[in-house]
């Protein structure tokens, strides 16, 4: 590391006014890192099905209960909200969507569809399976 | 910027080459990206193969993972997933670590958790289609 040069820092977040495009910024952060540890949970159930009927059904036992059911619900909304929230990246990745107007619609757009697709996603396990 | 006392031979673009925090250039940027959009396109078919999933048990799990196209889908999520996660973890370790040491032990349990949970996974998988 060559000499540290004393460079202009940006300020700290507390000082700009909060707005809903930081705050879903940092949502999209925290989901991304919530899918990271769930991932666990997905190769866990990819195991056990590949080990045997004991195995799976523990995780069945897992996903079945009250805080197993809260933790795949979570990691559906976390899913699906990164989803949509990372298709808005992808569209400032290309140049559109910096208007104020239009970051505001398609913020919104990630946060209710995220919960709407979540509610979807769980209304269909509902009428497949009678939940798990 | 200041003009440097003694002439050197190095151009302004070798002397800021790599000095980015990740020392990688935009190739994860590219990846981060890439990742994503086969995510978008791989979800319908995940969310789908889930959604069969539901109700079953071990037997009819590996009933269904032993389908090619179903096991396809699912390795490519899996690679998909499992880099964009890497990549997405190491940015936010790059961002809130600053001791250099620290910071080189994350990045590389972070490498470590990605590999394991992915080869995990499609090993899974593998076992399960090839019906072993």
């Amino acid at each position: 590391m060559t000499a540290r040069i004393e460079r202009p820092l940006s300020p700290h977040l507390q000082t700009y006014r909060w707005t809903l495009t930081m705050a879903l910024s940092i949502v999209h952060r925290a989901t991304g890192v919530a899918l990271y540890f769930g991932t666990l949970l997905l190769a866990w159930w990819l195991i056990a099905a590949a080990s045997g009927p004991g195995a799976y059904a523990n995780v069945q036992a897992f996903t079945g209960s009250i805080i197993g059911k809260l933790i795949v619900f979570g990691y559906t909304w976390a899913l699906m909200h990164h989803l949509l929230s990372g298709l808005r990246h992808l569209v400032w990745d290309l140049g559109y969507g910096f208007k104020a107007n239009e970051r505001e619609a398609m913020t919104w757009g990630a946060l209710i569809g995220g919960i709407s697709l979540t509610v979807l996603v769980w209304i269909a396990a509902y009428a497949i399976g009678g939940g798990r | 910027m200041s003009v440097p006392k003694s002439p050197s031979m190095r151009t302004p673009l070798a002397r800021v080459r790599s000095l980015g925090s990740s020392h990688s250039g935009t190739s994860d940027f590219w990846r981060q990206r890439l990742t994503a959009v086969a995510m978008t396109v791989l979800i319908v078919p995940v969310i789908v193969v889930v959604l069969m999933l539901i109700g079953s048990n071990q037997a009819g799990a590996k009933q269904i993972f032993s389908s090619l196209p179903i096991a396809i889908i699912m390795l490519l999520f899996i690679v998909a997933s499992a880099w964009h996660m890497k990549i997405g973890m190491q940015v936010v370790i790059e961002d809130y670590v600053h001791n250099e040491k620290i910071k080189l032990a994350s990045v590389m349990a972070n490498n470590f958790f990605c590999i394991a949970v992915a080869l995990a996974s499609i090993y899974a998988i593998l076992k399960m289609s090839s019906g072993v």
